[in-house]
């Protein structure tokens, strides 16, 4: 296998491991640069389960889970939050290219200055009063999600000498097959903090990790108002025959 | 056409912000008939809690969920009814979430007055006792009790998905 990668200096390669496109889409569940996974990431092998089972249905989220402003961070306390406002936008599409319509997803980040609306967040950087950071909307009948929110700033998080996490908003969602549930992390183009982050670099096929960076969306970005940037996720296909939920897109 | 899949990343140590706003954890009510507690801790390699995991149970034969965080000693709780599984063994699957995990795990928790249903269950009959025991929960005190362990020689049986 050929490391491509340039190495920066300060990578420490204890703390992230070289590339490897074998792991294809799955993160390494072990993965020793992140250092909680070594009392948490299970070691026996997984069992499988019977096919049937990776069609059957998952849990189904109404309009009723939601607030009228759960989409919109910017708009949930009195004053305007502070930090660069952004649309992110995308589709929740499975591996085949078909929309998951009415997907509930789930959103939370930092703030601007990059700390959490949480007891244990101790990082001294300002809360905001104007900013809990957390949303949550339905995939419309095309897959579409929207949400206005701040951009999250770095924080840093203790799991090695001068650790700081590249930038990241948490996105939970459901899909409509039980085993497409997904949680995972968004990230913003070109952060300098890549190279570095044993979390990002815990998916070692390159391309895949490729998959978690949004792009910025000049198209959406709205005038004299916020910029944009466009997230798309894939699940998984929830078995092989399930019942095809929309056209190809 | 084959897209290629976002990977998994963990849910980190503040997830309550977005996903615990609400009390999801009652599948059931518990003025319901046959509505029972069903709660456990979430444990790590060495036997420590996990103070900041997340647990999903979803009753595929009712179509309920529920969601519980844990608590500074790993506890999580739900109000669950035993599902009415047409000649099956009646369970539920359960997600389990955490810092330091970085994909979500699948389990099963089975139910312990179920020992007829259970022995003719497949998933069960192709395990060995130690791991069998993982997922059938505990009657104890009028609840069932069900504990994750993530790792170590008590670990919870997971699934592939």
């Amino acid at each position: 296998m050929t490391d491509t990668r340039i190495l920066l200096p300060g990578v420490d390669p204890e703390i992230v491991l070289p590339d490897d496109p074998s792991f294809g889409p799955e993160v390494q569940i072990d993965y020793p640069g992140y250092r909680s996974t070594r009392l948490r990431a299970p070691k026996d092998p997984l069992v499988t389960l019977p096919e049937e089972f990776h069609r059957a249905d998952g849990p189904v989220f109404g309009d009723s889970a939601l607030g009228l402003l759960d989409h919109d961070l910017t708009r949930q306390h009195e004053g305007d939050p502070l930090g660069e406002r952004i649309v992110v936008s995308g589709r929740v599409l499975d591996e085949d290219g078909r929309a998951v319509r009415h997907a509930l997803v789930e959103v939370w980040q930092a703030n601007a200055a990059g700390r959490y609306h949480h007891v244990v967040d101790q990082h001294p950087a300002p809360l905001d009063p104007n900013f809990t950071g957390a949303g949550r909307c339905l995939t419309d009948d095309e897959g579409n999600y929207r949400f206005v929110t701040i951009k999250p700033g770095s924080y840093p998080w203790g799991n090695h000498e001068n650790a700081w996490r590249p930038a990241h908003i948490h996105f939970s969602v459901f899909g409509r097959a039980f085993t497409q549930r997904l949680v995972t992390q968004m990230y913003f183009p070109g952060d300098p903090l890549f190279a570095f982050d044993p979390i990002f670099n815990a998916v070692r096929d390159p391309r895949s990790r490729e998959l978690l960076v949004s792009r910025f969306d000049l198209e959406r970005t709205q005038p004299e108002w916020a910029l944009a940037y466009r997230f798309d996720i894939v699940l998984g296909r929830g078995g092989a025959g399930t019942t095809p939920l929309e056209d190809p897109a | 056409m084959t897209l290629q899949k976002t990977p998994s990343q963990t849910i980190g140590p503040y997830y309550a912000i977005g996903l615990c706003r609400r009390d999801d954890s009652h599948l059931a009510e518990l003025s319901e008939s046959n509505a029972v507690r069903l709660h456990g801790q979430l444990l790590d390699g060495a036997g420590a809690p996990v103070g900041d995991g997340m647990v999903e149970v979803w009753d595929p034969f009712g179509r309920r969920w529920g969601r519980s965080g844990t608590d500074a000693d790993g506890r999580f709780s739900f109000v669950v009814t035993k599902p009415d599984a047409a000649g099956q063994a009646p369970r539920l699957d359960v997600w389990v979430f955490a810092r330091g995990l970085l994909r979500h795990q699948l389990t099963r928790v089975y139910f312990p007055d179920e020992t007829q249903a259970n022995a003719g269950d497949p998933t069960l009959a192709a395990l060995d006792d130690g791991e069998r025991r993982t997922l059938v929960a505990e009657a104890e005190d009028g609840a069932l009790r069900f504990d994750i362990h993530l790792q170590g020689d008590r670990q919870t049986v997971f699934f592939a998905h």
